[in-house]
This record gives structure tokens, C-alpha cells and sequence, in this order.
């Protein structure tokens, strides 16, 4: 049924690209786009000019996780149908997409997909990568690459398709003036709380009172202090509130081949330790089983930091009791549905943020264009997500229509209308200090200083196994620098 | 064996004294045989029974009762394309068969050449074989891993194949076994009879060899079934990859939603296949054991 | 041995019949190593999508290396003795216990097949059941089981401290290795002649006096064996800390292996530093076989090396005098 909303469109604008690429005999530099189905189009030379260039008859798309493909699957009006294992999706135009998931962790993603770009020359047409997707923690490292197509020049979207996205989703991925990705979401972070503790340690769940109590780190800290006494624990894990230091830096993380280390973060350091030693937290680390734990029936976790990812797409799924895969429903009553709510925080961030790309040397452009468009452009599309699955989604206008529909209220959150708060943050979101290196800095530097939360060994070896673990993860760098 | 029966004529006068120290001594037996048998087996129970319960009661503690949940676990653990455990269990099954034959025929085949050929460098490729035998093969995997990329082999299952066609230590259980086992006579004969030697070696040898190769081609399977670190290296494609990657995958299952009972229905899926053989061909396996180190 | 000299008209069947082994020894272990040692004089990695080098940089990557090795080298050699003093010391009881006829120890097929069966489980596999089993959570089964018990107070957070998560190394490796251990050494022992314990029996000596003066001492052969399999099979550890702390080695690197290391930087795709931590692998597995091999074989009964070698000349000589019979 959502898929229907848009087919007719889809399908109309996909004839009429289409047919702009047929035409692709035009000189190269001229127009990029024509360029790169050249060689399919001079195959068909002969044959009527109206006739669409011949396409690659498989979409090779490599990600991280199933987010973008459940995204792609229930939304993407193309699609005909998903095998039942999900490892490929059927599309309207006779291409099959193939699915290539590689767990993220550890750089894992990225040096799988380092490699196959690498042979992506040699590799055959079926099984040149199509598409790929890049988080904010390494998207320079892509986008700053010729493996990645201009989004306008090459693709053929126009700045009126994207006009209405956050600017900031569009910088991060531009160089020297050309798009080289874009995005479904924008992905400002709010902390999630849990109403029933809310009004156990503060006496109310309402977010805007949870939100003033909450609005510095002063207060922040005492409201954990609060919960401590009542045996609640204010944050799960060490990592919980990293993204809130590591996102309003001075500097990226990496200046030359000299590590720079924030004093922010090392204020992440200083206030997990204080948390941990007055049992604030719960000691656990990120996607570890017992954080995924702390989120459900049995938490006893005063509030989680996220961003919008991190509310549809796993808090909710960690908050029920009966899991959906065995019947269970997102509904009140399962689990802790409707017990979280969210706020501001005290301070604002972003969190993750997925872009899609296009692969050098693809033979699939149009399919690529329509997925681009359909997915991150299409406004009616981006509205039905987000009221689907309440993911905030990357179309300013349609985020800010819902943001003011007194109507609109997620269940999850107990019907409170979190949109409107991220509409408040989206904006503010600065993404100038990400870097290529980010993601191994940041999981490093998570991981060492675990060992020193958790009392295994003191500040200066933590720091020093810092600087011993980043040179093994990239042994182009040559140092590491304290802030004084 | 005429060793028990003499060795069992002096106990008895032991035995017929009763002795409380003996008692003692076999009551300390059994308690800590006891002890460790449920080491051995708690783990393997609390596996099972996890995986019959669902993530939320996972979460709850442990539970020793089972629950409903298991063919709730095995469907979705069995229909997740992101860890495709069926063609695991396919691409485990098709590497660790083609292992133990390969190495066994072949191993068998190149201690044939050493037991039964006089010529100039039998004894140094004996030398060097032994030398080879107790070599890591992680030493060289880097420049394997190399070799695999510009022979374009990577993502396939010939890298964890092939090599296996030179096992030193397989090969040194069958010279071994020759020593005590072939009659050097059976191969005169076999010349006499006018048989090549390609053919004695198939037709006349092999069959001698069927109790130790039986062994080999046992702890071969397992050996290959349970590989992990070269194949980790070579397979990157999901549909390629093998159990033991697509079990240390969990490990680092970040963004996936973590759903425990999917976590112990994975791993049960991986060792139950072995576990089962095991059961069935054990006394052969603990006597293969029992054989192979003898003579090592 | 008694070749016919005829036999040397089959000697090109030799060769036959080595060759595959040795085509495929050069292709997928020897050529390998060579490159891996060539590429270890040599810096060359991959940052992001762009390949630095090979540039050669002489004995710069084993001159940083063998600052860093040693650390990971003793903290395998720590989580190997974890598991194997257990494993040697409990498979001699077993054994001992198992072949003593005066025993006589009923079901022991049925032990034999539990403790056997740790030996065939997917390494990977049984760490991931440890990780999850041994989780620091208060409702990860180990620990819901032990505060219910009463045993603990709170939660033991496993993987957090140095020694439980060493230890949890430790006792996969002995659960996974002590059964087999095991029945090597029943082996051994059953293969002692009978006659010797009846002797000493008739001197009255005890069952401990004959286990240490008898069993020892003949078994000694196997138990050299044993250890060298396993010392060998220990500085290869990889997939149990591997899988245990997702790569990480932690705490504070004290579960970092010397394969764990080179896998990392196999994963960072710095051919230089991996091929030099390979070498000093490759090296270190060779002394320390030699090493322990004659330490253990020297000390025989106090026969110096002259009266070995003429006993076993004699030897020798008996078998070929028997043979001629």
C-alpha cells in the first residue's frame, strides 16, 4: 500500500530519465552522467535513440546493517519483491538488487568495502558495487575519493531535489563543491528517558519539566545523584554520553598524521570515571548484550542518549517483551512500550547518519538516480517513514509539517511528538569537525579507556595503549597529543 | 592381550584383601571424574537450554527449565540473510570433506612413496616434511593471503581446499602406520601380478590403509570444520563464508539487534553436527586417539 | 632397511608420488612464508583506499617489533600455562587412575566419550558460549547462577579483570584439551610392560612409588610430546581470545595473543609489521622446540650422551640380530 502512494510517480519519472539516458552519445565532459553509461550505450548503437540504454542486471548495494535495506524493502517504490532470506530485492525495471552486509565494528565495513573498491576495475560488471552507504565517522574518506559519483553531474539530481534536505547532510559529504552522497535522515540526538523513573527520582515524566531539570551537565549530574539514592542508574554504559563530548570538539580528531585528542573528550573521561565510581552507570559498553538489557523491561536506566536511529530502529526493539519476531507487538502492554520519552539534554549533538553513494564504474545509474530521488528526495515518501516508523527523515518541509500536526504522537514515546523536537535540533547540527579517521578514534579510544573506568589500570596507561592501538588501526599515523 | 591377564592375576590378591585406602582412593575417582564430566556437560546444557528460551527471558537470568521458543530461535536464526547459516553449514560441510579426503588420500600417497621407494632424497624429503610438520601455518598467511588475492581466489573455497593436500602430520601418522602395519611383501606380490604402481598403491595399499585413514579423515573433517583463522582471512562474500566466521560475526553483531536466543541457537547449530558424529564414531575416535599418539 | 636393488628402478615413482605434496607445499607454505619474510623488510600498508609503499625500510619493522612482541608472546605463554598445568597434571591422574587394573573403574567408555568430546568443538563456537555464558552482567547465566547461590555477593565482572578473563582463556583451552591429553597418555602408560610393576609390587613399593619411579619415567618420551604439541598449539592461540574479546584482547591488552596482534595488523593491511612479527614467530616456534626438546630429553635416567648413543647402538644391533632370525 506505501508503495503504491509514489509508483505512479516513480514510475513516470523513471521513463522520462530513462530516456535521457538513451540518448547518451554526447561528448564527456558535457555531460557526466551520458558518460558513464557510454560504453552500454555505444553497445547499442543502431538502435532507436528512444530505446533506454541497456542497465547492469544487478544492483550490487553494500551496507552495514539492515536499516537502509528494511528502508528500502517497505519504502522504494520500485520494488516487486524481497527474497525471503532478504539477500536480494526484485525491482519493477527486471534488476536485482543484491544485499552485501558486513558488520560495522572495528573498521570491519570499511576495509571490506576498501577492498572491493579497490578491485572494483577488474571485478565484472555483476559484481562492481552499485551503491554503497558511509556513516558520518568515515564519509571524508569516501566522498574525498574518486570512488564515489557527484549526486548532480553524474547521477542527475538537481539542486531542486534537493533543496529540501538539511544543508549539513549535504556538506558533510560535499568536496570542493561537488555532492558526493545523500541522505534519508538527519540525525540529531536527544536523550531518551524512562517516564516511570522520571517520576519516581523527579516527580514528573512531563519532557519539558524532565528537560529543565536535565538542561546542564550540573543538573544532569545531580538528577543521577537522585536516581542513584533511589537505586536507578542514570546512564547504562561508559559510552553512553560520548557522543555528547565528541560532537561539540574544537578540532577533528586527526591533523596531519598527529592524533589530536579533544579536551572535550577528555572530559567524557573525567565525568564516566566520576559516574562510574559513584555508580551512576551500569558499567556496560555500547551494543553489548546487557546495554541492549538495560533498554527493556528489566532496565533499571534512568535514560539513554540516541538519535533518531537509535529510537525506532533499537530502542524500540530492545523495549519489548515479547520480541516481534515471535508475535510480539509494538503496542502498550508489551514490555515497556510507551514508556520512554525524550528531551533535549543537556547539550546538543548528532549521532551516526547514513549517506548512500554511488560506486564508481556502476552500470546502474538510473536505478541509482531513482533510488536516490525516491528515498531522499521524495517528500511524500520521507513523510510516510517517519510517520511509519518515526525515523526523523531528511525533507525539512515535511518534518516541520509534522512537527506542527497537533495530531501526530508517537505511541512508542507514550505519545509525545518527538519530531518537533528534533526539528528543534536538526538545524544546529555541525558536522565540520568529522574526518576520515573518526570511527577507529572513536572505538578505540572508547575501548582503552574502559580498561580505566573500570579500575584495571590507571589514566596514563590508558592514555599510552591509546596511542600504541590507533598506530596499529593506522599505520599512517605517527603520534598522538594530549590536550595540556 | 596377554598383558591384562597377567597384570589381572596380581590384583586379584590385592582385591580379595578388602582395603579401605582403595575404596577411598576410588571413591576420590568418582567424585572428581563426576566433577569433571559436569564441567564438560553444563556448558553444552545451558547452551541447549538457552536456546529454547527468548531473548527477553535470556535477559531475565538463567532459567534452567527449557521453554517453547526453540523453533521460534531456529526460524530466525536459519532466515536471516545476514548470517546465512545454512550455506555455512553447506560451505562447511563441502571444505571440511573435501579436506579430509584430500589430505588423507594424498597423505597416504606420499608416505607410500617414502615406505616403499629407494631414491637420492628420500631421506632428506622425509627431513623436511618433520621439519615442516610442527610449522604454524599462521607464519606464512600474510604472504598466502597475497598469493590467494592475485591468483583471484579469494571468496572462494579453494584456498581452504587445496592446501590440505600437504598435511605433514597426517602424513606422518600413515608412514607410521605402514612401519607397523604393510608388509612390504604385499608390494613384491603386487609386482609380480604385473600391477602398475599407481594401481597397487589404489587397488592393494589403500584398502590396508582403510583403519587409519577411517581415523585421519575424522580428526581432518573436524580440523576443517573448526578453522577459523585462515578462512576469516580469505572469505569475504557472505555466501562463501563458513561457520566458525559467521560464529565469531556474533561477536561484533553491533547495529543488529542483539536477540540472545538467536546468538545460542547459532552456536548450537554449530557444534550439534559435530557433537552427534562424535557420539556416534566415539569409541573409533578415542581409540584413533589412543593409536595415532602411540606411535607419534 | 632392507631394499632390493631392484627397488631403484622405481625410484622415479618416488618422486611421483611426493609431488603433489611438494607442489603443494611450495605454492601454499613455502612461497608464502618467502614473500611474507621479503615483504617484512619492507614498509608497505594500506591507508584507506591508497596503498603506501613497498618501499624498503631494512630492519625497521623487526626493530619495532621486537619491542612490542614480547609482551604478547608473554601473555600467550601465561594463558597457555593457565590451561596446561591443569590439563597435564589432571590427564596424569585420569589416566593413572583409569589403566590402574586395581581401580578397576567402571564406565569408563561413558567418561572417557564426555571428556573426550570439549577436544571436537568448534573453538569459536565454545568462546562465544563462554562470552555469553561468562557475561558481566548480574543475569548472565554464570553469574545468575553463582548469586543465587549465594556464592558471590555481586555480579563477577568476567571480562573486566585480567586473571578471570586470562583464566576464562585458560579453561577453555584444559576443557578442550585435558580428555585428550588423556588418552595419549593411557596409551602411553598401557604400553609399559606389565613386568616392571609386578616386580615392584613384589618389593613392596606403593602405587605413588611405582607411578613416579615406573610411569614417569617410561612415559617420558609422550609426555615431551605432549608438551611440545601443545606448547606449539598454545603460541598459536587465536580463536578462543579472539572471539572471547572480539579482537580486542582486553583487558588492558592482557588477553592480546602474538596471533591476535599479527591479526590485527593483517586487518590493518600493514604487510611490513605483519611480516616481521610473522618471521619472529616462525623463529620463536623454532628455538623453543629445540629448546624443550633436549632439556627433557638430557636429563634420562643421568646417562650422558655417550651412554645413550652406545645403548643405542646396542639396540641397534639386537633388533637387526633379531631381524635375521
Amino acid at each position: 500500500m506505501k508503495k503504491a502512494i509514489s509508483l505512479l510517480t516513480a514510475t513516470a519519472m523513471a521513463a522520462t530519465m530513462l530516456a535521457g539516458c538513451g540518448g547518451g552519445a554526447a561528448s564527456s565532459s558535457a555531460a557526466p552522467a551520458a558518460d558513464s553509461t557510454s560504453t552500454e550505450a555505444s553497445s547499442t548503437t543502431g538502435t532507436d535513440a528512444e530505446a533506454p540504454a541497456e542497465e547492469g542486471k544487478v544492483l550490487n548495494i553494500w551496507c552495514w546493517n539492515d536499516e537502509f535495506q528494511s528502508r528500502f524493502n517497505d519504502y522504494y517504490p520500485g520494488v516487486v519483491s524481497v527474497a525471503d532470506d532478504k539477500s536480494t530485492t526484485e525491482l519493477d525495471n527486471g534488476v536485482t538488487v543484491k544485499w552485501t552486509i558486513n558488520p560495522n565494528d572495528n573498521n570491519n565495513y570499511q576495509n571490506k568495502l576498501d577492498e572491493a573498491l579497490l578491485k572494483q576495475d577488474s571485478a565484472a560488471d555483476d559484481d562492481k558495487i552499485d551503491i554503497f552507504l558511509i556513516e558520518a565517522d568515515y564519509a571524508l574518506k569516501y566522498v574525498d575519493s574518486d570512488y564515489t559519483l557527484d549526486v548532480k553531474g553524474d547521477i542527475g539530481l538537481t539542486d531542486d531535489d534537493l533543496k529540501d534536505q538539511y544543508q549539513y547532510t549535504k556538506d558533510i559529504v560535499t568536496v570542493d563543491g561537488v555532492q558526493k552522497g545523500t541522505t534519508w535522515q538527519a540525525t540529531p540526538g536527544l536523550f531518551a528517558y524512562r517516564r516511570s523513573i522520571a517520576k519516581d527520582v523527579l516527580g514528573t515524566d512531563d519532557p519539558t519539566e524532565v528537560q529543565a531539570a536535565l538542561s546542564d551537565w550540573d543538573k544532569f549530574n545531580t538528577v543521577a545523584e537522585q536516581a542513584a539514592a533511589k537505586g536507578y542508574k542514570m546512564l547504562s554504559g561508559y559510552d553512553d554520553s560520548y557522543r555528547t563530548f565528541s560532537n561539540n570538539v574544537s578540532a577533528g580528531w586527526v591533523d596531519g598524521t598527529t592524533v589530536k585528542v579533544d579536551p572535550n573528550i577528555m572530559s567524557w573521561v573525567d565525568q564516566t570515571k566520576t559516574y562510574t565510581d559513584n555508580g551512576y552507570n551500569n558499567k556496560t559498553s555500547l551494543w553489548s548484550d546487557q546495554w541492549a538489557a538495560d533498554q527493556g523491561p528489566a532496565g533499571k536506566v534512568f535514560g539513554f542518549f540516541y538519535s533518531t536511529w537509535g529510537i525506532n530502529f533499537t530502542l524500540l526493539g530492545n523495549s519489548l517483551a515479547t520480541p516481534e519476531s515471535e508475535g510480539g507487538k509494538q503496542e502498550v502492554g508489551n514490555g515497556i512500550f510507551g514508556d520512554y520519552a525524550v528531551c533535549q539534554g543537556p547539550q546538543p549533538y548528532y549521532w551516526g547518519g547514513t549517506w548512500i553513494c554511488a560506486a564508481a564504474g556502476t552500470d546502474n545509474i538510473p536505478t541509482i538516480k531513482d533510488v536516490m530521488y525516491s528515498l531522499t528526495c521524495d517528500s511524500d515518501i520521507m513523510t510516510q517513514i517517519t510517520k511509519d516508523t518515526q525515523d526523523y527523515t531528511n525533507s525539512k518541509s515535511a518534518m516541520d509539517a509534522i512537527a506542527a500536526d497537533p495530531t501526530f504522537g508517537s505511541d512508542f514515546l507514550g505519545g509525545q511528538n518527538h519530531i518537533a523536537l528534533f526539528a528543534e535540533v536538526a538545524p544546529t547540527i555541525d558536522m565540520s569537525n568529522a574526518g576520515p579517521y573518526d570511527q577507529g578514534c572513536n572505538e578505540t579510544f572508547q575501548s582503552c579507556f574502559k580498561d580505566y573506568f573500570d579500575g584495571t589500570v590507571d589514566l596514563d596507561t590508558a592514555k599510552s595503549n591509546f596511542e600504541d592501538q590507533i598506530k596499529v588501526k593506522y599505520p599512517e599515523l605517527t603520534s598522538v597529543e594530549w590536550p595540556a | 592381550m596377554p598383558n591384562e591377564t597377567k597384570t589381572a592375576a596380581t590384583t586379584t590378591k590385592a582385591s580379595k584383601i578388602h582395603d579401605p585406602m582403595l575404596t577411598l582412593q576410588r571413591a576420590v575417582a568418582y567424585i572428581v571424574l563426576f566433577i569433571l564430566c559436569f564441567i564438560c556437560l553444563f556448558f553444552f546444557y545451558v547452551l541447549i537450554v538457552n536456546a529454547t528460551h527468548n531473548n527477553f527471558t535470556i535477559q531475565q537470568g538463567f532459567d534452567p527449565m527449557p521453554r517453547g521458543s526453540f523453533a521460534n530461535n531456529f526460524y530466525n536464526t536459519t532466515h536471516d540473510a545476514n548470517v546465512p547459516i545454512l550455506t555455512g553449514l553447506r560451505n562447511s560441510l563441502i571444505v571440511s570433506a573435501a579436506c579430509a579426503a584430500l589430505s588423507v588420500y594424498f597423505s597416504a600417497l606420499t608416505a607410500y612413496a617414502i615406505y616403499a621407494y629407494d631414491f637420492k632424497l628420500r631421506k632428506l624429503a622425509f627431513t623436511v616434511i618433520l621439519l615442516i610438520m610442527t610449522m604454524p601455518t599462521q607464519v606464512s598467511a600474510l604472504g598466502f593471503l597475497n598469493l590467494m588475492d592475485s591468483m583471484k581466489m579469494t571468496n572462494t573455497l579453494w584456498p581452504l581446499i587445496l592446501p590440505s593436500i600437504a598435511a605433514p602430520t597426517v602424513f606422518f601418522f600413515m608412514k607410521q602406520y605402514m612401519d607397523s602395519s604393510l608388509p612390504r611383501d604385499i608390494i613384491d606380490a603386487a609386482r609380480i601380478d604385473g600391477s602398475g604402481e599407481f594401481h597397487t598403491f589404489n587397488a592393494v595399499i589403500l584398502p590396508i590403509l582403510k583403519p587409519a585413514m577411517a581415523v585421519q579423515a575424522i580428526f581432518g573433517f573436524v580440523g576443517a570444520w573448526n578453522n577459523y583463522f585462515i578462512p576469516a582471512l580469505i572469505i569475504n562474500d557472505a555466501k562463501w563464508k563458513t561457520v566458525p566466521i559467521l560464529v565469531a560475526q556474533l561477536r561484533s553483531a553491533d547495529f543488529l539487534k542483539f536477540d540472545m536466543g538467536k546468538v545460542y541457537m547459532m552456536i548450537t547449530i554449530a557444534i550439534l553436527p559435530v557433537i552427534i558424529v562424535y557420539l556416534l564414531l566415539s569409541k573409533y575416535i578415542v581409540r584413533g586417539v589412543a593409536l595415532g599418539s602411540v606411535k607419534g | 632397511m632392507k631394499t632390493k636393488s631392484k627397488g631403484m628402478s622405481y625410484a622415479k615413482w618416488g618422486y611421483i608420488f611426493l609431488a603433489p605434496f611438494f607442489i603443494t607445499f611450495f605454492i601454499f607454505q613455502f612461497w608464502p612464508l618467502a614473500t611474507t619474510i621479503y615483504y617484512s623488510f619492507f614498509e608497505y600498508f594500506r591507508s584507506g583506499l591508497k596503498i603506501i609503499g613497498p618501499n624498503f625500510v631494512g630492519m625497521k619493522n623487526y626493530a619495532a617489533m621486537i619491542k612490542e612482541v614480547p609482551k604478547y608472546f608473554g601473555n600467550t605463554m601465561i594463558m597457555w600455562l593457565m590451561g596446561f598445568i591443569p590439563q597435564i597434571i589432571v590427564s596424569l591422574v585420569l589416566a593413572a587412575w583409569f589403566t590402574d587394573l586395581r581401580l578397576k573403574l567402571r564406565f569408563q567408555g561413558f567418561f572417557k566419550t564426555v571428556i573426550y568430546m570439549p577436544n571436537l568443538i568448534m573453538a569459536s563456537a565454545f568462546a562465544m558460549l563462554f562470552f555469553t555464558l561468562f557475561s558481566n552482567s548480574e543475569t548472565g547465566p554464570i553469574n545468575s547462577i553463582l548469586l543465587k547461590l549465594g556464592i558471590v555477593a555481586e555480579p563477577v565482572r568476567w571480562l573486566t579483570n585480567v586473571w578471570t578473563a586470562r583464566g576464562l582463556v585458560g579453561l577453555m583451552n584444559f576443557l578442550m584439551w585435558f580428555g585428550n591429553t588423556t588418552i595419549i597418555l593411557m596409551a602411553a602408560i598401557m604400553g609399559v610392560d606389565p613386568g616392571l610393576y609386578e616386580a615392584a609390587q613384589l618389593d613392596g613399593a606403593s602405587s605413588t612409588t611405582m607411578f613416579w619411579r615406573i610411569t614417569i619415567p617410561l612415559i617420558r618420551p609422550l609426555l615431551v610430546y605432549t608438551l611440545i604439541t601443545s606448547l606449539i598449539g598454545g603460541l598459536q592461540m587465536f580463536d578462543v581470545p579472539q572471539v572471547l574479546t572480539n579482537g580486542k584482547g582486553d583487558p588492558n591488552g592482557t588477553t592480546n595473543t602474538i596471533i591476535m596482534y599479527l591479526n590485527q595488523h593483517l586487518y590493518s593491511k600493514n604487510y611490513g609489521t605483519a611480516g616481521a612479527i610473522s618471521v619472529l614467530m616462525f623463529l620463536l616456534c623454532a628455538v623453543l622446540c629445540v629448546i624443550i626438546y633436549f632439556t627433557l630429553t638430557q636429563e634420562d635416567d643421568g646417562l650422558t650422551r655417550q651412554q645413550r648413543k652406545a645403548e643405542k647402538a646396542r639396540i641397534k644391533a639386537a633388533k637387526a640380530a633379531a631381524k635375521h632370525h
